[in-house]
């Protein structure tokens, strides 16, 4: 399984269906669901992969995402060092 | 109920680099599926909270569909009647100079139904910030012609789309006003692409520290979709505003101030 060096937390029923944070993902990990959330709206789904760009919650209307990316770890910072 | 890509929830190691802007609240919005407007109103909150001017801004609102982030955003805000809020700010900012002000108001505010008052603000050199967000047709009341309704363009009014023998041409405000003594700083944006919403905040920045310096009277104009306005589905919004609006309404800065940094 591919390791993801980000993350979304998506609040799934705040979410109007409106598609727009699909195509700008730029490693297309995420997908709409095919059931409804607690308003009857269609909503993401988040696969393995994300990059933590923050695209998606840069282009959702309504707030729905909250993004996380991974700290360099310690021994990747030496390798690099 | 929320969910993430890991059942577990976001690893340890991992840090938050996105979280919803404080001054915008927690409760939900009743706008439109697809809507641009709440991304423009987004990076002005996040802009107000990086300036550190939370409790120092006051917002004059416009009558549309935005209006109702007066319940949302976390700042002092006043109602104006339909495209008086210049005007409204104008007495603001004079009484309260120190205060950031600027108002939100839609083409249909501003450009329509309030040309006059946006004009002689300008003019007069108001040192508030004037913030249009413009969808090329009255929102709220279901998608009628407005003033930047561009030409072809089918609205409820110009049901076989805007025509200019019959219905004139669009007014390019921001071009309009550039040309005013008095104006300092007049830009264009818009939020139809993550990278256009970003580029949308630094006109934001620009704006509003043009209000600090007291350089004089600064105007964003910002595209945003509106699909129900444009009878087209919310994730067809963007290519309609790329194809359609954006030729008659670029994106870019107008007019900037010398002594402006930011
Ligand atoms: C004096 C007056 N005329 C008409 C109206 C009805 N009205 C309410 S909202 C609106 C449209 C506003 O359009 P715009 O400013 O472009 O905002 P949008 O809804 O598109 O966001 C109109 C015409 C009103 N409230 N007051
Ligand atoms: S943060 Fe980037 S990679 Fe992750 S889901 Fe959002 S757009 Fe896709
Ligand atoms: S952009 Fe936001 S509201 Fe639209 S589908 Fe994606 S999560 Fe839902
Ligand atoms: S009518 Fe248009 S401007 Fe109003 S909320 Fe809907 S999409 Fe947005």
């Amino acid at each position: 399984m591919a390791k993801s060096v980000g993350t979304v937390v998506i609040e799934v029923d705040a979410c109007k269906g409106c598609e727009l944070c699909i195509p700008v993902c730029p490693p297309g990990v995420l997908s709409m669901s095919p059931s409804v959330n607690a308003i009857g709206f269609r909503y993401p789904i988040l696969r393995d992969g994300c990059t933590g760009c923050e695209l998606c919650a840069e282009i959702c209307p309504d707030y729905c995402f909250e993004v996380f990316r991974a700290a360099p770890s310690r021994a990747s910072a030496e390798v690099t060092a | 109920m929320a969910t993430t890509g890991e059942a577990s929830g976001p690893a340890a190691e991992m840090r938050k680099v996105f979280t919803r802007s404080p001054l915008l609240g927690s409760d939900t919005h009743s706008l439109c599926p697809g809507c641009g407007e709440p991304n423009a109103i987004r990076v002005l909150m996040e802009t107000i909270e990086e300036m550190g001017e939370r409790g120092n801004t006051v917002c004059v609102l416009g009558i549309g569909c935005y209006t109702a982030f007066g319940a949302l955003m976390q700042i002092d805000c006043q109602q104006a009647m339909h495209g008086r809020a210049p005007a409204q700010a104008t007495g603001v900012k004079r009484v309260l100079p120190d205060r950031l002000v600027f108002t939100l108001q839609g083409d249909g505010d501003m450009v329509t139904e309030g040309l006059q008052e946006i004009v002689h603000a300008a003019a007069r050199g108001e040192r508030f910030t004037a913030i249009c967000l413009n969808n090329a047709a009255f929102g709220e009341t279901g998608g009628h012609m407005t003033a930047t309704t561009v030409l072809g363009q089918r609205t409820k009014s110009t049901l076989g789309g805007r025509d200019a023998g019959r219905h004139g041409h669009p007014i390019k405000l921001p071009e309009m006003l550039a040309g005013l003594d008095g104006v300092a700083y007049v830009a264009r944006g818009t939020v139809h692409t993550p990278v256009g919403v970003k580029k949308t905040k630094k006109l934001f920045r620009a704006a509003l520290e043009t209000q600090r310096l007291g350089l004089g009277f600064s105007l964003v104009e910002v595209v945003t979709m509106c699909p129900t306005g444009w009878f087209v589905s919310a994730a067809e919004g963007p290519r309609f505003q790329e194809e359609k609006l954006l030729p008659v309404f670029p994106v870019g800065e107008l007019k900037r101030p010398r002594d402006l940094r930011v």
